[in-house]
């Protein structure tokens, strides 16, 4: 890839000067790339935002621009497009001077101005809304003026802070395309911030997960998903069985785990540290296998079906292993039906390459073992 | 509201009863005390009392034609407009100053900026007196301004205030990030949308002027009577219906003023809704 876009280097925020909210923050953001930075909330994602857009100042550090510092930069002269989560459309104006502001504060000729606002409306399928007072739009149609207010001035990064947060499930679906399409199109480079992590998944090029003011890992969907590098990561993005275990031995690329009820796993070695320490094995539900070879799959485990939920698509399986009182299967409905009831005894398992031995997680509220 | 529910208790009704007679007791001493006096500046006898011999336009010939109260309306409304003004610029921006979060010593500030309307108007009154007389700001019309507009400010501070509570915050960085200054984003955006809390505010200060009597009683000489220090005097030397006419064209003006202000606010929310 090319230079970076955006960078934050070594940034820092703390409001009351004694908790940092954001934590040395190092991150590179590349030209026409759509970064998305997903975290639970309260985990600085949002001020992040706020200190690119400029609405709040770092504590320390430095976010450049086309490898400019920015630091110093009032909001209204970094030419960036803001989405908000409550839309932060203005009340008192319609559609048409929502999107004229950016223009006309740009002292932007007025018949290439109208050209420019109805080009955005189009481009967000809002064309004949024109005359309409915000107050008349449902919250989706509000966001989408959002969006074409942001890039009306083809600004040179679009910002969103949880744009779709306020949106019932199915009209978010259809947002995030649209606005996937709407990136497609322009080739702007979006930051985009989200405590959902199907959108994040969805629309991402890159996504960097964020937890207590610090980058967990940043990657592509598919590479959070299956190769999550420590167990917050794979505890927030996408469903995951944990297991908790100590290392019993460390063979380079696997490693032997045993759990707390003396049953050993054979996992791959991703972030563990020298045997006798504490370790998370991640699973995910879809990997694990009913009925397994034993040739090829070195952990099997009888385990007991508590539930079966129908989910359409796909039927999830709820055992409990070890300490892990909700083990989740997953097996995709297809011709393959199946037989189980509650109450019944089955072998599951799963290949070495699909456990990752990761550290010892601890969420905050509750710790483990 | 007014229908009482089935399941009602006996309780619930004496409750109901309890608070129709309290609601009528202040609807009572509130109106009707203005709507008794009103039309007696139609009597075409000097006298106060029911029944009216006759009606007649007299009174109002006879402040129109006075020169005392003719002074006396145009010093009023010199002041109640100048203290409007002034009044209405600052507290607006006190309000906005005392919005941001990262202010210290809010509290302490505020309660300096209020105690005109908590301290007794007597005490203000004499303060100001021995003040303003250093300053030869007592016996004109600027002293009067002055202390009309500490008097009003609270008001337009405490209604801009609440107005701001209901701004969105992002509607204004909104504003900046598409590229407007702060002070641009702040005519354009943010004080159209507080309009309403202005324009109350400056009302509430314009009326508390109009009818402010101790101060000025203080700081006015002659030449700077104000209305109701015309009608106070009317009152005292010779009782007549003039001051009531006075009075009732006060009254219609102050309640013309607010309606006013309903129809404006009533007219911007037909198109608007303020965004939550």
């Amino acid at each position: 890839m090319d230079k970076p876009h955006v960078q934050f280097i070594d940034v820092e925020k703390s409001y009351d000067g004694e908790t940092l909210v954001v934590e040395k923050l190092n991150l590179d953001i590349f030209s026409g790339e759509f970064l998305t930075i997903l975290g639970p909330s309260g985990s600085g994602k949002s001020t992040c935002l706020s200190m690119l857009a400029g609405f709040e100042t770092a504590t320390c550090g430095e976010i450049k621009l086309h490898g400019k510092s920015i630091n110093s930069v009032a909001p209204h002269k970094r030419n960036f497009g803001v989405v908000f989560q409550n839309y932060a459309l203005f009340p008192h104006m319609t559609v048409f001077d929502n999107l004229m502001f950016p223009l006309k504060v740009r002292k932007i000729p007025l018949a290439d101005a109208h050209k420019k606002v109805h080009r955005a409306l189009e481009m967000v399928w809002m064309g004949g809304f024109a005359d309409r007072w915000p107050s008349q739009l449902s919250g989706g149609q509000q966001q989408r003026i959002a969006v074409a207010r942001a890039l009306v001035f083809t600004p040179d990064l679009i910002l969103m802070d949880e744009p779709l947060g306020a949106l019932d499930r199915q009209l978010r679906e259809q947002l995030q395309q649209e606005i996937k399409q709407i990136h497609n199109e322009l080739g702007v480079t979006f930051v985009y911030v989200t405590h959902d992590q199907n959108e994040a998944m969805t629309m991402s090029d890159r996504v960097a997960i964020f937890n207590q003011g610090v980058i967990q890992q940043l990657a592509t969907p598919d590479s959070l998903y299956e190769c999550p590098m420590n167990a917050f990561v794979a505890e927030f993005f996408g469903t995951n069985n944990r297991l908790i275990g100590k290392v019993l031995q460390d063979n380079g690329e696997t490693c032997r785990v045993e759990l707390k009820d003396g049953s050993q796993v054979e996992a791959l070695a991703v972030n563990i540290h020298e045997a006798g320490t504490r370790t998370t094995l991640a699973i995910r539900p879809e990997r694990v296998l009913i009925q397994p070879n034993r040739d090829d799959c070195p952990n099997v485990y009888k385990v007991k079906v508590k539930e079966l939920t129908y989910r359409g698509d796909h039927i999830r399986i709820h055992t409990s292993l070890c300490e892990n009182e909700d083990f989740v299967v997953k097996i995709s409905n297809n011709e393959k039906k199946v037989n189980m009831n509650p109450g019944e005894t089955v072998e599951i398992g799963w290949r070495v390459e699909d456990c990752r031995a990761l550290d010892p997680y601890c969420s905050d509220s509750v710790c483990p073992i | 509201m007014w229908q009482l529910s089935p399941h009602t208790t006996l309780l619930g009704k004496l409750w109901r009863c309890t608070f129709l007679v309290f609601c009528g007791a202040v609807f009572m001493f509130l109106v009707l005390p203005v709507l008794i006096v009103l039309p007696l500046s139609f009597n075409s006898e000097p006298y106060f009392n029911y029944p009216m011999p006759g009606f007649s336009w007299r009174w109002y010939q006879n402040i129109v034609e006075n020169e005392m109260w003719m002074v006396s309306a145009k010093n009023s409304i010199i002041v109640g407009l100048a203290s409007t003004a002034l009044a209405v610029t600052l507290g607006t921006l006190a309000a906005l100053g005392l919005s941001k979060p990262s202010l210290p010593l809010k509290k302490l500030i505020v309660g300096i900026l209020i105690s005109p309307m908590i301290v007794p108007l007597v005490i203000t009154g004499v303060g100001m007196y021995i003040f303003y007389a250093k300053y030869n700001l007592t016996g004109n019309l600027p002293g009067i301004i002055i202390a009309h507009t500490v008097i009003g400010t609270p008001f337009v501070l405490i209604s801009v205030t609440a107005a701001l509570a209901g701004f969105n915050l992002n509607i204004a960085r909104a504003g900046q990030s598409l590229g407007a200054t702060p002070t641009y984003v702040f005519f354009k955006i943010t004080m159209p949308l507080i309009m309403p809390g202005i324009i109350y505010g400056g009302l509430l200060a314009f009326t508390s002027s109009l009818d402010e009597l101790v101060v000025v009683m203080f700081l006015a000489g002659v030449e700077e009577r104000t209305i109701p220090m015309q009608m106070w005097t009317g009152l005292r030397e010779q009782l007549s219906p003039s001051v009531l006419a006075a009075a009732t064209i006060l009254v219609i003006l102050l309640v013309g003023l607010l309606l006013a202000a309903e129809l404006l606010r009533r007219r911007r929310e037909r198109y608007f809704v303020s965004a939550k």
